[in-house]
Parts: C-alpha cells; sequence; structure tokens
C-alpha cells in the first residue's frame, strides 16, 4: 500500500472541513429530539449533551398515554395514518388516470390540464390554505377527515400529474398499438400494459403523497380541530398552548411521529430521489 | 384558457358520442377525476377569496396595520437574503457532495434528513433550543463564556434571523441534491481538460461549472422564492409570529387574520402578493411546459 502523499492529506483534510460541520449542522435538532426523548425532565432541563441517567420512560408514558395530553395518541396515530394512506391511494388513482389519458389517449385539452395542473403546483401552499378553509366550511366538510384528504390530493396530485406524464411519454406508442391489434380494450391496455410499466414512478408517487399527507400540519390544524379527529402533528401542535409544556414527552411522541417518514424514505430512497429530481426542475 | 369543443353549439350535429372514438371517450372519463378536483379545490376557493377581498377597504385596513408593513418587509428579507443565502450554500455543498469518497456517500445519506423529517417536531426542538433559561445553546455559550447567551427569540431581528435558518436547514437538502444532478450531468472530460491546461478550482468553476448551471440555478432560486412565500411552518413554530407581531411572513400573517375570523383581511394579504407571484409562476410555467 503506497503512503498518501501530502497532498492528499490536505484535501481530505479540506474535505473533512467542509464535512464535519455539515454533519452537526444537519443533525443537532434531530439529536435534541432524541436526547429529549431519552431524557427524565431534569435532565432535559440541564442543557447537558448526554443525560445523566438516560431512559425510555417517556416512551412508556406515550405507548401507555399516561399524561392529560396523550389520551387519544393512539386514535391521532391512527387518523394520521388513514389520512396519509387515503391521499396515497386517491392521488395515484387520480394522477394515474389523468397521465394516462393526456399522455396514451390523447385527450383533446390535455395540454390545458398540464398547465392547470402546473399552476396548481406553483400556488404557494400557505396562499391556498385561507380561501380552502373557507371552502371546506362551505361543503360542510370542517372537522372532517375528508377536508384534510381532499386537500391533501389537491396540493399531491399537480405534481405526480406532472412525474407520471413525463414518464408515461417515455414509454414506447408501438405497445399501445400492439395492443389494439390484438383486440385489446382501452381499459385493458390500461391494466395490462400501462400499469405494469409505470410501477416504479408509481411507487415514487405514493410515497411522495403519502409523505406529504403524514407530515402535513398548517391544513391539518387549520381543518381539524375536535381531540380525537386530528392528526398527531397538530397535537403536537396543542401541546404548546399549556403553560408548562411537557416538552420531554412532546419530544418523545415529535420522535415517534417522524421515524415512519424517516424509514418509508429510505426504503423508496432510490425511487423518490429520481422521481423527484426529475420531476421539479426538469433539468 | 378555455377548453373548446369541437363543433359548433348552435348548429344541430351528430351526437357527441358518435363523433368520439371509445379511447376519446376513456380519455375524457379518466381525465374528469381531477378537472373535478381542480374545479372543486383550486377554482373555487380562488375566486371565492378574490371575491372575499374585493371590497378597497381592506386594502386601506392593511395599509394602517404596521404588522401587515413588518411581514411584508420580513416576506422580502426571506425572499431575497435568506434564498440566496440559501442557494449559494446549496450550489457549494452540491460541489462537496459530487466528490467521489465512501464517507461523503454516507453523509448524503443523514444530510437528507432534515428534507425527509416531518417539520413540527424538528422546528419545536430548534425552539427549545433556543431558549433563553433551559436551551442547550445559551447553556452551552454559558459554558464556554462564563456569560449569559441572548434571548434568541424575545428580539424580532435576531427571531427572524432563525427563522431563516431553520428554513434553511430544513430545504437546504433538497436543493443541494437538484443541484448536485446538475453538476454530475457536465461531462467530466471538460474538467480534465482545464485540469491539464493548468486551471484552479475557481476558473474551473467560473468557466465550466457556472455556465452550464446556469440556467438550472436561477430556475431553482425562483421556484424556490414560490415556496418561500408558502412556508408558513418555519415561521409559525419558531417565533409563533412574535414577540409582538414582529416576525410574521405573508404565509403566517394570512393564517393569523384567519384565527382572528378576518377572512377578507386574510385574503387581501395574500391578494397583495400575486402582483409579485404571478410573474414567477409565468416564468416557470413557460420554462417547466416546454
Amino acid at each position: 500500500m503506497k503512503l498518501p502523499s501530502l497532498r492528499d492529506v490536505a484535501t481530505e483534510a479540506r474535505l473533512l472541513l467542509i464535512g464535519i460541520p455539515v454533519f452537526i449542522w444537519t443533525m443537532i435538532p434531530i439529536y435534541h429530539m432524541f436526547l429529549f426523548a431519552i431524557s427524565p425532565k431534569e435532565d432535559a432541563f440541564s442543557g447537558k449533551l448526554w443525560p445523566d441517567h438516560p431512559t425510555l420512560h417517556n416512551f412508556e408514558i406515550v405507548f401507555k398515554q399516561q399524561h392529560y395530553f396523550l389520551r387519544d395518541f393512539y386514535v391521532q396515530f391512527w387518523n394520521s395514518l388513514v389520512i396519509a394512506a387515503s391521499v396515497g391511494v386517491l392521488t395515484l388513482f387520480i394522477a394515474t388516470a389523468a397521465a394516462f389519458s393526456i399522455s396514451r389517449l390523447k385527450v383533446p385539452g390535455g395540454r390545458v390540464v398540464m398547465n392547470l395542473a402546473l399552476f396548481t403546483y406553483f400556488i404557494p401552499a400557505a396562499f391556498l390554505a385561507v380561501p380552502m378553509y373557507r371552502t371546506m366550511g362551505n361543503y360542510g366538510l370542517l372537522n372532517n377527515h375528508w377536508a384534510l384528504i381532499l386537500a391533501m390530493v389537491t396540493i399531491a396530485s399537480p405534481y405526480a400529474i406532472w412525474v407520471l406524464k413525463q414518464a408515461s411519454d417515455k414509454l414506447p406508442v408501438e405497445l399501445d398499438e400492439a395492443a389494439v391489434m390484438d383486440g385489446a380494450t382501452t381499459l385493458q391496455i390500461f391494466r395490462l400494459v400501462y400499469l405494469p410499466l409505470m410501477m416504479p414512478s408509481l411507487v415514487a408517487i405514493g410515497t411522495y403523497a403519502v409523505l406529504l399527507a403524514w407530515n402535513e400540519y398548517l391544513y391539518a390544524f387549520l381543518l381539524l380541530s375536535n381531540d380525537r379527529e386530528i392528526t398527531l402533528p397538530v397535537a403536537l401542535g396543542n401541546f404548546l398552548a399549556a403553560d408548562d409544556s411537557p416538552w420531554e414527552l412532546l419530544m418523545t411522541t415529535g420522535f415517534i411521529y417522524a421515524l415512519p417518514p424517516a424509514a418509508i424514505y429510505y426504503a423508496f430512497r432510490r425511487y423518490m430521489v429520481g422521481g423527484l429530481t426529475a420531476g421539479a426542475v426538469k433539468s | 384558457m378555455a377548453i373548446t369543443l369541437s363543433g359548433d353549439q348552435a348548429l344541430p350535429g351528430p351526437p357527441l358520442s358518435s363523433r368520439l372514438t371509445p379511447a376519446q371517450v376513456w380519455g375524457i372519463v379518466l381525465i374528469a377525476p381531477y378537472l373535478l378536483v381542480f374545479l372543486a379545490f383550486v377554482v373555487y376557493p380562488v375566486c371565492y377569496g378574490l371575491w372575499l377581498a374585493r371590497a378597497p377597504s381592506n386594502y386601506v385596513a392593511l395599509y394602517n396595520d404596521p404588522i401587515f408593513a413588518r411581514a411584508a418587509v420580513n416576506t422580502l428579507i426571506f425572499l431575497v437574503i435568506g434564498i440566496n443565502i440559501k442557494m449559494l450554500i446549496a450550489l457549494f455543498l452540491s460541489g462537496f457532495f459530487a466528490v467521489q469518497r465512501p464517507w461523503i456517500r454516507w453523509l448524503s445519506v443523514i444530510f437528507i434528513l432534515p428534507w425527509a423529517v416531518p417539520s413540527i417536531p424538528t422546528i419545536l426542538s430548534v425552539r427549545f433550543m433556543l431558549n433563553p433559561e433551559w436551551g442547550m445553546v445559551n447553556h452551552l455559550i454559558f459554558s464556554f463564556t462564563g456569560d449569559d447567551g441572548p434571548n434568541w427569540l424575545n428580539d424580532p431581528t435576531v427571531a427572524l434571523t432563525m427563522a431563516i435558518a431553520v428554513h434553511i436547514w430544513k430545504s437546504l437538502p433538497f436543493w443541494t441534491l437538484i443541484l448536485m444532478t446538475g453538476r454530475l450531468a457536465i461531462a467530466q472530460d471538460l474538467f480534465e481538460a482545464a485540469e491539464v491546461d493548468g486551471a484552479s478550482w475557481w476558473q474551473k468553476f467560473r468557466f465550466i461549472t457556472w455556465p452550464s448551471m446556469q440556467t438550472l440555478y436561477i430556475t431553482c432560486t425562483l421556484l424556490s422564492m414560490i415556496w418561500t412565500l408558502g412556508d408558513f411552518n418555519s415561521v409559525y413554530l419558531l417565533t409563533g409570529g412574535g414577540p409582538a407581531d414582529l416576525t410574521h411572513v405573508l404565509s403566517t400573517l394570512g393564517i393569523r387574520y384567519l384565527r382572528l375570523d378576518q377572512l377578507s383581511l386574510a385574503m387581501a394579504s395574500i391578494v397583495c402578493a400575486i402582483p409579485f407571484v404571478l410573474p414567477l409562476m409565468y416564468f416557470m410555467m413557460k420554462r417547466l411546459s416546454r
């Protein structure tokens, strides 16, 4: 093995000089959350970098719902889960149908619909939230899970259609022609030719929609308010209302809440990165 | 942009169904769900919101509300200073993460975390870190210097800076990733040729990297502006708009008016951003729908 030259060492040192601050910067808020989750209250408030008595007691309190704020923990967890799953399924359904229609069936006005979707994609989310809140009230959906599901589908679909349409356009048109020659109906082409070939993009888009809905705070907090209807992030926000918020429990619940998206993200990272970067800027 | 169906409504022609092929009928059926969602949850709310904000008295009220002026200035600071700092760091880090090393690959996997995990627990975590009495940051400052640290969230300037930092923390990974994709697309032999000619790293950046990434960088910056306008969490979860409503941005201000049951003011404050947002949206749509 040859020794690294002085120049290599210098390069490596320079890289580390960037890498170490980047690592610290990235991890601090997450580590701090974890630190609170494993600290008893007195350690958490002492500002130490590692608790004197690390404990899993906070997790026990959360899982046994032994605090006023945690009465509905499982219900709220379930709400988050159901809403995220519903948004994933509905977005996939709506966006796949639209992308198939525009890209493969060349529906008249398809280009206009693409532009409308793109327009929606560019409306700042917090700006749409204000009229959306009132709209859901007019529709009589406030405090109903459907309000949040439909709002998140509205936000997720434009991007989903955009990415799926680009992926559809890459499939050779001869596939459809061959299927038509064999006497396939449009629905058979959709089910037997189109869907299987689109699987990787569908996984990416499904994951994207589920994560978007799971992580959403603003719309959830505007559209749902009843303790047994709200999702976990809204419940976390409500912790702050108290004068002496149980921060160690807040952080523990937050940590539990942050685990599924991180796990899902890493499980589907291969699909996500390609899919998302392809659609976002079309470099 | 109206959807014009083929054929003239005034002339009685053959029924629509006989002029469309089965594939076209399916096309319309399959696109209908999205159109319904778009009409019900984009067109209707936007039109209704604009209608609510129509009275000029709303804009007089906004003009007279010092919180609005402050929020507008804060939004500009966020957009002009915050985004440029973020994008420059992303541009710099995209070069760092493009270097081929096993440990840098690992770091890039960790680096994605802020973007992948939800905002609320992480931003609240930062909020506690900055607590002047019990927070980790001031404990560290005290143990190193023996002095009390600043009251981070009690001074509007410092609090706004921290909100921008949180925004950068959250969205930096995404932009770094996008810019890295752009960097990796540059032909490597250009760099090798420059190396042979003895070019410095700055010359390589100035004459090879930047020209090939310029368009992407500008697009990303503009897109980031639109999305930052819609970023509610960074400010709301860190400062709640405080102290004394001095750190609001337009997105949190709109929600604040909404919570105070002043819906038309909420809409009007958003309408004020339209002259700024529409050109951005127009440019982005032109750029992406090519």
